[in-house]
């Protein structure tokens, strides 16, 4: 026994399948579906202030620490867990060193994970960026 | 001081009542049998009129025996219109698989409020149903059982279906609470159904359902007792007005067929209602009929099936036809109005040989009615106080001071709110409403509607009631409230006996009943008395006061 | 008891998830079987459902009207709560599922020595149900970020939103704390009110604990024991592209990300479903039309009643007798 109103109920099930796929046919839309960011990564260097796993993860974490550590107790060094290097705490003296370009390194993976960090907020980008 | 029996309202003491704990036992509710213990359950349909009706197994039995004697096969006949009903309902359908028991309806059901029995919570009203479903028909539930929810279909699960089905009086309360509107009316009405193709029913609603479709009513009154009825009633109005009625009965031609429940005919206060139309129809000229074919507006059928409300309906628009008449009128009542409003056109219509509701006497066209072409009473009334087409002297009706219950049916199936509020406020002078949470969309029932107004439940009906007589009794001891109108025939029949537990002293009226004591009718007598016969205050009086000059 | 059986199952979930994530060869069965077959039974469960309720006929026009009907003229009437147009049924569907009309007029019950009756409102219900659902609607829109390429403006509008406040790094999101307060709200209310544990099913419990297990691991893995996003993104964009990657993503995330799996696979088996059943409930979507516009019961069987012949056959004397008026003399 068909009801009268199942036209309108296909049709609302149709929106939401849409709107449920919305992920699947967006990305195939923007030809993206298999993009994963490539990172540059310096030339010549082989090792960051800890190790790659440790970075990809914590990275925020670490560079929170440094930024309490040097305004709130002008504690200047760091020293690498991963081997036991010093290092300035400076986002613009130490990391950008290496990663001079924000936009191929730091920005890539953001933009990839929707994130957007406060940081180039007060500091300034590095000119390698433009 | 006499003995008194569970069927009487005195074998039960108020300060009883009131010990309610609404704290669910310990042991869960899946496996406590129902306790059918004396004023709590109804009586079970006689086998003469399922007979006279052709339903299924007709037998003598009882609900306190333990041997109800179903058919062999009675799990297969429930599973088969549990089925069926499936296939024909949404409602069910949908009502068995969304709820999320997430409480909101637990504390609005008058016979939890009144009792504390957790089984009258609706949430579990309709899980004693929802278990089964989940259990018979669920692919989860078959798998899981019990761990989800599942209920094998037991004897004590029919038993349980009967006790607690029959203390659901379909009134809608907590479909408005409902996040998902799921209405336990519905699943009544569904319970219900599947219980009678065992034969379990009860006498209060099987009686009336073969009367009416004997004689056209469901009390049973025969055409001539009919007409002898509406004569006395104009006996009376003539003692009160001085002016003579000869109520039209079966007319061919006439312009409107008038339609009420029988209990107007019956039994006080309903009868004072049903002179109260009568005088209205007689003061403005209205050219009408009685049928006694036709002569039962309530529909006890919506009680029992959906076939059953649709075999005792269809006899007012095949009288329509037959009489010829325009469009039809209907009189106070509660659960005919939900038949009227939301099934009978879809049942027995469409109605094509009527013209669409006009007044004769404003010209207002009721364009709500384009299709069913049948009016509410007050709204015919209320259009014509609006239009000034009544005379009316609310002092007649000063000494009563009066308040409205909505009656759940035209509340909560229709929304027709403030068409009667309208019609007291031009006929009284004193009107008080109850409380905000138990009026209009969130009225309390009587506690004797669908079926269960009957005397053997008295202890159900006393404790559904209360809501409800507890804020008729708030309003009695702030504004002195005496009267209670309201504009369904159960409810005439059903709070007398809940006012006069819960707040003794408080009568109750129908609306029609202060119109036609408010009227100034033309060509009537002074009148010293009201419709029911007592002397009007002030009139004693004067009638002494006469003498002496 | 319910509740314990309930905890039970979620916790037996979260030990194999945890244990599939440690085993190598585990990672595909976790990584792509499981999600594959969540979205299967999600979406063929879901229009399974809706597609049999919609084959179902509803009968009679059964509305239930909440405010005053369209009658006279001069009387205005409830436009939403007893709507008589579409449009007035529309709003009434909108109030109900974007701000839980219904539970908005919720009351509590008191009953007081000498038998007063006291209705009180009571708004937890509502709040709690609105925060925890609108909360869900923000993470699961959240969520899109890693399962669109680019990520698109509106979900990071939302992020941004969500993040306001700018506390700790990453910032948190206040959804995330709403979602599990109004969770632990709705579980606690469960377990300590007396008819709610008497009503409540492990049905009721297991959703409550599935997603309060969601939304803790989803936290964790923000704040505290923190995981590579940019792996994880990798992870379900294979997913919904059909060229799933087994990179894992450690033993947190493969706990989270089985639960949501679990959570859509019973979707459409489970009272969740009155997210679709909300739409389709006869006594709130159809207008109080009733007396102006016929409804058509696509069953409506003939059903034989007493005509007025075998009634006037049965009576024709006494109602001549009475001087009735009768069809045949």
């Amino acid at each position: 026994m068909a009801s009268r109103d199942t036209g309108r109920i296909v049709v609302g099930l149709v929106i939401f399948l849409v709107l449920a796929s919305f992920p699947v046919w967006f990305s195939a839309t923007q030809g993206r579906s298999d993009y994963r960011p490539e990172l540059e990564y310096p030339a010549g260097e082989t090792k960051c202030v800890e190790s790659k796993e440790y970075m990809r993860t914590w990275h925020m974490d670490l560079l929170n620490q440094w930024r309490d550590s040097v305004v709130r107790k002008g504690v200047r060094t760091y020293t690498s867990d991963a081997h036991h290097t010093d290092y300035d705490m400076s986002l613009q003296n130490t990391c950008m060193k290496c990663h001079t370009n924000k936009a191929n390194f730091c920005d890539r993976c953001h933009d990839y994970v929707g994130v957007s960090p406060k940081c180039w907020e007060c500091h300034v980008e590095p000119r390698g960026a433009e | 001081m006499a003995e008194h029996k569970p069927d009487q309202m005195e074998f039960y003491k108020q300060e009883e009542l009131q010990q309610i704990d609404l704290n669910p036992p310990k042991e869960g509710w899946q496996d406590q049998p129902a306790d059918f213990r004396p004023g709590s359950w109804i009586y079970p349909t006689k086998p003469k009129h399922l007979e006279s009706l052709g339903m299924p197994n007709p037998r003598e039995w009882s609900p306190a025996d333990e041997d109800w004697q179903l058919p062999e096969n009675w799990q297969e006949i429930i599973h088969k219109k549990f089925k069926e009903l499936l296939g024909k309902y949404r409602s069910f359908r949908i009502f068995m698989d969304t709820c999320v028991r997430c409480g909101a309806c637990a504390d609005k059901c008058h016979f939890f409020i009144g009792g504390g029995d957790p089984k009258n919570m609706p949430v579990l009203r309709a899980e004693l149903v929802r278990s089964i479903y989940r259990n018979d028909f669920t692919t989860v539930g078959k798998i899981l059982g019990r761990a989800c929810g599942g209920r094998k279909l037991t004897m004590d699960v029919i038993k349980e279906w009967f006790y607690y089905f029959y203390q659901c009086t379909e009134c809608r309360r907590c479909s408005v609470f409902c996040p998902y509107g799921i209405d336990t009316a519905e699943i009544t009405m569904m319970a219900r159904e599947m219980l009678h193709e065992l034969g379990l029913g009860v006498n209060w609603i099987m009686e009336p359902v073969a009367n009416c479709h004997r004689t056209g009513n469901h009390l049973g009154i025969q055409p001539h007792g009919l007409k002898d009825t509406l004569e006395f009633f104009c006996e009376d109005i003539e003692d009160v007005t001085g002016i003579h009625i000869d109520p039209p009965i079966n007319k061919k031609g006439a312009e409107v067929l008038f339609v009420t429940p029988s209990g107007d005919f019956l039994a006080d206060p309903g009868t004072f209602t049903c002179m109260g139309y009568m005088m209205l129809f007689e003061e403005i000229g209205l050219d009408y009929t009685w049928s006694t074919y036709a002569s039962e507006g309530g529909n006890f059928g919506l009680f029992t099936s959906a076939d059953v409300m649709k075999k005792l309906n269809a006899k007012i628009y095949a009288e329509a036809k037959r009489l010829g008449v325009k469009y039809i009128i209907g009189g106070e009542c509660g659960h005919m109005w939900r038949v009227l409003n939301q099934y009978m056109d879809t049942m027995n219509g469409p109605a094509d040989f009527l013209d669409v509701p006009k007044s004769p006497i404003t010209g207002t066209v009721f364009e709500n009615s384009r299709s069913t072409k049948m009016i509410h009473i007050t709204e015919f009334t209320a259009d014509l106080i609006k239009h000034g087409k009544l005379k009316l002297d609310p002092k007649m009706n000063d000494h009563v001071r009066v308040t409205f219950h909505d009656s759940c049916n035209p509340a909560r199936a229709m929304g027709l709110l403030e068409e009667p509020r309208y019609i007291i406020n031009s006929v009284c002078n004193n009107f008080h409403e109850m409380p905000e949470n138990t009026i209009r969309e969130q009225t309390f029932c009587c506690g004797g509607g669908a079926g269960l107004g009957t005397d053997e439940n008295m202890e159900m009906r006393l404790r559904g009631g209360m809501p409800r007589g507890t804020a008729v009794r708030h309003v009695q001891e702030k504004y002195d409230v005496n009267q209670l109108a309201c504009v369904c025939a159960i409810d005439r029949a059903t709070l007398v006996t809940v006012c006069d537990y819960w707040a003794p002293g408080v009568q109750v009226t129908g609306v029609h009943e202060l119109v036609a004591n408010a009227m100034v009718m033309k060509g009537q007598k002074e009148r010293t008395m009201n419709l029911r016969l007592e002397p009007l205050p002030g009139a004693e009086e004067k009638e002494a006061n006469d003498g002496e000059s | 008891m319910t509740a314990i059986l309930a905890l039970g199952a979620i916790l037996i979930l979260i030990l194999l998830a945890g244990f599939g994530s440690q085993v190598a060869g585990l990672q595909v069965v976790f990584g792509v079987a499981v999600p594959y077959a969540a979205i299967a039974l999600f979406l063929g469960g879901l229009v399974f459902k809706v597609m049999s309720w919609a084959r179902t006929p509803v009968p009679f026009r059964i509305p239930t009207t909440c405010g005053q009907q369209k009658t006279l003229d001069w009387i205005p009437s409830a436009r939403f709560d007893n709507p008589h147009t579409t449009l007035g049924v529309i709003g009434r569907m909108a109030l109900e599922v974007l701000f839980f009309r219904s539970l908005f007029r919720n009351t509590k019950v008191d009953i007081r020595p000498g038998g007063r009756i006291i209705h009180t409102p009571a708004k937890w219900l509502w709040a709690a149900a609105l925060a925890f659902h609108y909360s869900f609607l923000v993470i699961f829109i959240r969520h899109l970020r890693f399962f669109t390429e680019p990520v698109p403006g509106f979900v990071k509008a939302i992020q941004s939103v969500d993040s306001f406040f700018e506390i700790g790094v990453p910032s948190i999101f206040l959804t995330s704390f709403l979602l599990l307060g109004a969770l632990g709200f709705l579980l606690l209310r469960r377990l300590v009110s007396p008819q709610l544990r008497y009503i409540s099913l492990a049905n009721d419990y297991f959703p409550l604990f599935l997603l309060i297990a969601i939304g803790t691991t989803g936290v964790l893995m923000r704040h505290f024991q923190k995981t590579d996003i940019e792996t994880i993104k990798a992870v379900a964009m294979g997913i919904l592209s059909f060229s799933p990657v087994t990179a894992g993503g450690g033993a947190l995330f493969t706990i989270h990300f089985f639960l949501v799996c679990v959570l859509f696979a019973v979707f459409p088996y489970s009272k969740l479903m009155h997210m679709a059943g909300v739409f389709m409930s006869p006594t709130r979507n159809m207008a109080n039309t009733n007396r102006a516009k016929r409804h058509i019961n696509p069953w409506n069987h003939p059903v034989a009643f007493r005509t007025y012949e075998e009634y006037e056959d049965d009576f024709r004397d006494k109602m001549k007798a009475a001087g009735i008026p009768v069809e045949k003399e």
